[in-house]
């Protein structure tokens, strides 16, 4: 029996979590789990708590499902031992909610860096003096070692988080990651938030996918309370999911190419990015389209005269793109630079579940439009590209190549959508039977997305909680630097494109 | 790559003109200098830009302002990668506890004279992080902020009206 549907058959449903199963388990089905996991039976989507119970995210096949293990003596069997993609995870709900990974290896912190004057701030909440906490990085011993500290406050524009590098020379031997600068409490403003303040702190969780977070959000709160969104404010979802992915991917490989100080692609990418932008600006009001995506349906709509843009925008990128793309190609001296930098491993980004194009361009074919499939991808038609190389290169061409489907995707969209309502009215009529589950598997721009919320039966959020694809890439990055040079690294963070945000919640 | 160089040679510029004053981001800015500081800066700000927790929405925006269309540093102003070569921080977010000790420590590495500009609505109250154990609520509950630029993320037009507003406060 596929390992999925034993599980399931082990425990006990629980009746109001949709789309698909939860299941209470004890501790002895909990280990089975692990076991699995840590087999390669099923690939873990997502480790989290409620303050009561830790829920493991499942997925086998085409399968999902969750298993929940109450805790009532605050403490849980270690999934981090077995397989160390959930250890961070597991850091995070220790620090947050103070149960404890029963047999874990790493007892550090994670998101607590000892500023807050509570610890355990969504559990026991122990007032605590705020002080400073030395954090013991890994150790990296040998002769001629030394280490390059970097950050939290970066050199360019970006997030802040803090790499310790360990070098010889110029190579690195090992990077560890500290990150939790950005931590917000998102997961604990969302308790008992109503259900529209909710859905805006889901649009900055990230934002840079703030129409993918507003989508994953947005189908958890429908499948919870079994709503059914109008047609065409499905079709509307996924054109704004494609300009997001669009605009992202221009300035990601604009950017990777500038860090291998190739300017001229930059400029050009950033035109594309901006023209997109421009264009979403247009059709739906928002650069960035935040807040365009709301439970029940969308925010805007789009006009007639939108379709012209979106149409203006696809035959300008067409225009225009090929030709960067054979640049890229054809510039000997940016290839010498992104060829075989930063290979990850196939298996590597088998065993952490890589999403997007991290987990594509080694190997892992895995896409949430595809499995487990959501409207309106079903019944659209696209590709989804795939390389075994693993290197900063093959991180490009899978950025390439998808943007290609998604142009393909926005011209189908635009063929099909129909007239018709975009929003689902009357959605906070009368008092809900009883408090709904509902979870969510979305494909952003940089992978896939886990949303999963409670309902309280006054329509507020009880508590949520939202995994952002970086969860399970951050890990890696560590991995496909080691060996490469210091000067490198910049590089590969680009060709990652991790989030800090939404990793730090 | 000589076909593309060649053809940028007969294209347009796709720079823009630049956003017309803002008035209120002039006044709120209230911070005048000394004739010799004038001098030494001229109409020329270098920038450090901070994210003190924001959702990155700001620092894509801030990004923008690299771009062709909106070209920065065509107004003297340009983003530095250390903050002991700045004269501007740029700080965005709520300002998250984790990250308090990091935007004191960025500003005391920066040289008198300087300014702060606040960008985002988080940046001005916490907005929609604000109440939270894990957020101060706003960059002037660490530093002393000049300038607010509002918006979710504000645009790179709005950004550059701010940005030009202190410039032009600043040579006046």
């Amino acid at each position: 029996m596929p390992f999925i549907s034993a599980l399931t058959k082990r425990g006990r449903l629980i009746e109001s979590h949709r789309p698909w199963p939860r299941v209470t388990v004890d501790a002895e089905i909990w280990r089975m789990a692990i076991a699995g996991v840590a087999a390669g039976e099923a690939t873990l989507l997502g480790l989290w708590s409620d303050g009561e119970t830790v829920h493991m995210g499942l997925m086998g096949g085409a399968e999902i499902l969750v298993i929940s293990l109450p805790a009532p003596e605050r403490r849980f069997p270690s999934l981090g031992l077995a397989h160390p993609p959930a250890l961070r995870l597991e850091r995070a709900i220790r620090d947050l909610y103070g149960l404890e990974p029963e047999g874990s290896p790493d007892a550090r912190p994670w998101l607590d860096h000892g500023r807050w004057d509570v610890a355990q701030p969504l559990g026991a909440r122990r007032s605590v003096p705020p002080d400073r906490v030395a954090y013991d990085f890994l150790k990296a011993e040998g002769a001629e070692l030394h280490q390059i500290p970097v950050g939290p406050v970066h050199a360019g524009i970006i997030e802040p988080g803090h790499f310790r590098f360990t070098a010889n020379g110029e190579t690195i031997v090992r990077l560890e990651e500290r990150l939790g600068y950005v931590h917000k409490g998102i997961e604990g403003l969302m308790r008992n938030a109503p259900l529209e303040r909710a859905a805006k702190l889901a649009a900055r969780v990230s934002g840079d996918s703030t129409v993918a977070y507003g989508i994953a959000f947005a189908q958890a709160v429908e499948a919870a309370r079994a709503l059914k969104v109008p047609q065409r404010a499905v079709l509307l979802r996924a054109l704004m999911a494609e300009f997001e992915r669009l605009a992202n991917h221009f300035g990601d490989i604009g950017a990777i190419c500038n860090d291998a100080s190739f300017s001229l692609m930059y400029a050009h990418c950033g035109a594309l990015r901006e023209s997109v932008l421009r264009a979403a600006e247009t059709c739906f009001g928002h650069r960035l389209m935040m807040d365009c995506v709301v439970p029940g349906g969308t925010t805007a709509d789009l006009a007639d005269k939108g379709v012209g843009t979106v149409r203006e925008l696809i035959d300008r990128v067409h225009k225009t793109f090929p030709e960067f793309v054979e640049l890229y190609d054809n510039t000997a001296s940016l290839q010498d630079r992104t060829v075989t930098t930063g290979i990850l491993k196939p298996e590597l980004a088998r065993l952490y579940g890589a999403g997007g194009y991290i987990g594509r361009a080694s190997g892992r074919s895995f896409d949430a439009r595809r499995t487990p499939g959501y409207a309106p991808y079903g019944e659209l038609d696209f590709d989804v590209p795939l390389r075994e190389e693993g290197d900063v290169d093959a991180r490009v061409w899978i950025r390439i190549r998808e943007i290609e489907q998604s142009l393909g995707l926005i011209e189908q969209i635009i063929e099909k959508l129909p007239q018709g309502p975009v929003r689902i009215e009357a959605l906070d009529a009368g008092p809900l039977k009883e408090a709904r589950e509902g979870l969510a598997l979305v494909e952003g721009f940089r992978g896939d997305i886990l949303a999963w919320v409670r309902m309280g039966s006054d329509r507020t959020i009880a508590c949520a909680h939202l995994r952002d694809p970086s969860w399970f890439q951050w890990p890696l990055l560590e991995a496909a630097i080691e060996g490469n040079i210091v000067a490198d690294f910049p590089l590969c963070n680009k060709s990652f494109n991790c989030s800090y945000a939404g990793h730090d919640l | 790559m000589r076909k593309l160089l060649f053809k940028s040679l007969f294209q347009r510029p796709l720079t823009e003109a630049p956003p017309a004053e803002n008035e209120r981001m002039l006044s709120e800015l209230t911070r005048t200098l000394d004739r010799a500081a004038r001098r030494r800066l001229g109409r020329s700000l270098s920038i450090r830009a901070v994210d003190a927790g924001s959702c990155n929405g700001c620092e894509l925006e801030i990004h923008a302002l690299n771009n062709v269309f909106y070209d920065l540093e065509r107004f003297g102003l340009r983003f530095v990668a250390s903050p002991r070569h700045a004269d501007v921080l740029l700080v965005t977010g709520p300002v998250t506890h984790n990250m308090r000790e990091a935007l004191g420590r960025t500003y005391q590495a920066t040289p008198d004279p300087k300014w702060v500009v606040a960008v985002g609505d988080c940046a001005l109250d916490g907005g929609l992080f604000a109440g939270g154990y894990a957020c101060l609520g706003g960059v002037s509950k660490v530093v002393p902020v000049d300038l607010h630029i509002r918006g979710c993320p504000p645009s790179p037009t709005a950004l550059l009206q701010g940005l030009i507003a202190l410039v032009e406060k600043i040579s006046r």
